[in-house]
């Protein structure tokens, strides 16, 4: 064991485990509630996601009304992103990014709980529109004047708004602390540039959140004004503009892409090092691609918006390209890091290599639509829908799943069977893109977003049963999914406190960490303190230059 | 082999965690509390853009609608400003007697801060009855009302941060080592202050 247990332990008079999750503050447990209340929220999203695609399969309404289906896809844009990729990726934050930087918690580990308990009932807020009447229907993005109180008079969008504002606060208050954690918690010797990627990914999301969220908060609250109060924010009858919610939504919504995709390239950035039992290539490109990222996220947003007429193509749809620039480095980073390395194909590396390959098809339809000539072409198709589900689902989600993989070893002490992982990797990895690639066809050839039925005479029926099928085949790849988690929980391989030989500090304390984390610590000399210590011997005979 | 590889490891690592938390440069807290004035700077950011953007599309005379009076910085807008003003410097007087460790003076300072930032809340309040249209009346009144009406609400969350603190200072809990709280709750005031110069010249002067 690289630690004991701190002595005396800080033990406490409480008996229940129920009291004790509820009012815990520890950062570890915070991120396994943040984690599980995040899949909660997945599996309502994807059963959604499900019912769209029942109803999408072949031409006519077979199982819901406009009304209903206007609800379903609403609801499963917002769950999925609000209340599954962004805090799932935020409760790996909070559970690794202290032990990568050897600390013994967060920051404010009050204010982290409170953070995470917004959470649930900010969902449940959103959820109940169902319960009064119907849920917000006017899409993710909730435009106006469909947002309005003309168009969506019933309360499930005030639920929404309320919910949202609950939402967007715990993600700002999770920001503050995860950048004043990263800024004054840091252990000695561990310099900013010497953190882990995944710490540098999380603190240019975090200061990505900070600023844009805000201003999400702000265009919430003036839409509720607008509905609830008499407000002209966005009424053009008395002087308002719709347009505004379009610019204020996309100021927030376009870093939004970043805040959920950059957390997921730190995931990845950790475990391709590990399983090519190489140093990440470049690191310090990295770090500044990443940084550049974080910039360019906040010049880009009209880019939602060409077709409104009311923004400079030019300046956006430049700025728009250049974020390959930096994201294109971050691509040679992983295939250098690959190349020539010694390749083992565990499940958390085959969830990272899909990260790669489906993020670099989700990239590349992003660049695409970057070019207004084109944008014109494919705004609000299905082949938006397609590039979107490239960046978050084939992006995002594989990177959620290959942290899942990674790190149940440090967070249970067990590790989930090799087995189950690959039968789930390749279901899911085949599921997807049989249900995600037909839908850039069928936006090509002009099929809309956000309808529920089709002509049988648009030659779209074959391409949407093909994409139904993969949207169950997905939901089919979740069944060997949990039933690993649960068999390996209950009864798993016990593989010690470093089974996969990594590089970073989490895995030089035992699995699961005591409370306070570390109770000694490596030397840290380098982004690797963990590969340092292992290959310490490896070194002693040189001389002090000689040394890397 | 990973066992043995991390038994290995024991006898080598050296560095024990004694001060995991860097004492040096600004205390915890304090970025907190900067980090977080820093997203509410955003948050009224995407409020004034709200406003211009409304300023700057509409047709006709941009003000009050008619018939309610134009805005006039007196009686009342201006000594308010005043008010708040002054509660800057009171607040920063606290500070600048807790940091010499003067108990008396900062319980002193804290009290008049307090009672000058009841004062703007109540004032603007007061004016909100005199004006002669709501939030409902025409673009302009939304944005009035919205901008003003959180920035009233920034400052009745700056009382209720007072009120905490001068509580505490009563039980002496504060002294010229141990004051974080005074600080951190000193910039949130000083930052409400500079929301309301801009609201204000924005409001009463940049029409």
């Amino acid at each position: 064991m690289a630690t004991t247990t701190l002595e005396p332990r800080a033990e406490t008079y409480r008996s229940s485990w129920v009291i004790d999750w509820l009012t815990t503050v520890d950062h570890k447990k915070i991120g396994v509630l943040y984690i599980v209340n995040s899949f909660l929220f997945f599996f309502a999203a994807g059963i959604l996601a499900l019912v769209i695609r029942s109803e999408l399969a072949v031409p006519g309404l077979q199982f819901l009304d406009e009304r209903t289906y206007n609800q379903a896809f609403t609801m499963h844009g917002t769950i999925m992103i609000f209340l599954f990729i962004v805090p799932v990726l935020s409760g790996f934050a909070n559970y690794v990014v202290p032990l990568q930087l050897g600390a013994p918690d967060m920051a404010f580990p009050r204010i982290n709980a409170l953070s995470f308990w917004l959470l649930p009932l900010g969902g449940l807020l959103i959820f109940s529109g169902y319960l009064f009447g119907g849920a917000a229907a006017e899409g993710w993005t909730g435009y106006a004047p469909l947002s309005g109180g003309t168009y969506a008079a019933g309360v499930g969008t005030d639920l929404w708004l309320i919910g949202l504002t609950l939402v967007g606060t715990a993600s700002i208050l999770g920001a503050v602390n995860i950048i004043a954690t990263v800024f004054k918690m840091r252990a000695p010797g561990m310099t900013l540039m010497r953190m882990p990627i995944f710490c540098w990914t999380v603190l240019v999301t975090a200061v990505l959140i900070l600023l844009a969220t805000p201003v999400l908060t702000a265009g919430l609250i003036a839409l509720f004004i607008d509905r609830n109060y008499g407000g002209s924010f966005f009424d053009p009858t008395t002087g308002g503009q719709p347009i505004l919610w379009q610019h204020i939504f996309w100021f927030f919504g376009h870093p939004e892409v970043y805040i959920v995709i950059l957390p997921a390239m730190g995931v990845v950035s950790e475990i391709l090092p590990v399983f090519s039992r190489k140093p990440l290539f470049g690191y310090r490109a990295f770090v500044f691609a990443t940084i550049a990222i974080g910039l360019l996220s906040f010049s880009v947003w009209a880019h939602h918006m060409f077709t409104t007429g009311v923004v400079f193509l030019p300046f956006f749809a430049f700025m728009t390209a250049l974020i390959a620039v930096p994201t294109g480095v971050k691509m040679f980073n992983w295939m250098a890091t690959l190349w020539r390395g010694s390749i083992s194909l565990t499940t958390p590396m085959l969830f990272a290599l899909g990260f790669v390959t489906m993020f670099l098809i989700g990239g590349i339809t992003g660049v695409m639509l970057s070019a207004p000539a084109v944008d014109f072409h494919l705004q609000d198709t299905y082949f938006v829908v397609g590039h979107l589900h490239y960046v978050f689902f084939g992006g995002s989600v594989f990177g959620v799943f290959a942290a899942t993989y990674f790190w149940f070893p440090k967070i249970t002490g067990r590790r989930l069977n090799e087995r189950l992982g690959k039968v789930h990797f390749w279901i899911h990895f085949i599921g997807f893109n049989l249900a995600f690639f037909p839908m850039h066809p069928l936006g090509i050839t002009g099929m809309p977003r956000r309808v529920s039925d089709y002509s049988p005479d648009a030659g779209w029926t074959l391409w949407n049963m093909a994409s139904t099928a993969g949207a169950f085949m997905i939901a089919i790849s979740v069944l060997p999914f949990l039933i690993n988690v649960i068999a390996t929980f209950i009864n798993g391989e016990r593989v010690g406190d470093d089974p996969w030989e990594a590089n970073t500090l989490e895995w030089a304390t035992s699995s699961p960490p005591p409370p306070y984390n570390f109770d000694k610590l490596p030397p840290i000399r380098s982004e690797r303190p963990v590969f340092d210590l292992r290959h310490k011997h490896d070194v002693e005979h040189l001389s002090a230059e000689e040394r890397p | 082999m990973s066992v043995e590889a991390s038994t290995s490891m024991s006898a080598d690592i050296t560095t024990r965690v004694e001060v995991a938390r860097r004492e040096s440069g600004m205390p915890t807290p304090l970025v907190g509390m900067l980090l977080f004035i820093a997203s509410e700077v955003m948050f009224f950011g995407g409020l004034f853009a709200a406003y211009f953007n409304a300023r700057a599309a509409f047709v006709g005379e941009w003000g009050p609608p008619a018939p309610a009076p134009e805005l006039e910085i007196l009686p009342l807008a201006l000594p308010l400003t005043v008010i708040l003003l002054t509660s800057s410097l009171t607040m920063q007087l606290g500070v600048w007697a807790i940091r010499r460790g003067n108990q008396g003076a900062m319980r002193f300072w804290t009290a008049i801060t307090l009672l000058l930032g009841i004062s703007f809340v109540a004032g603007q309040l007061y004016d909100y009855t005199t004006l002669g249209f709501g939030i409902s009346d025409g673009v302009f009144g939304t944005v009035f009302y919205t901008l003003t009406g959180f920035h009233g609400a920034h400052v009745f969350g700056g009382t209720v941060g007072l009120t905490i603190l001068l509580a505490r200072a009563i039980q002496g809990q504060f002294s010229a080592r141990n004051h974080v709280a005074v600080e951190a709750i000193s910039i949130y005031w000083h930052f409400v202050d500079v929301v309301w110069i801009a609201l204000f010249t924005t409001l009463y002067f940049l029409r």
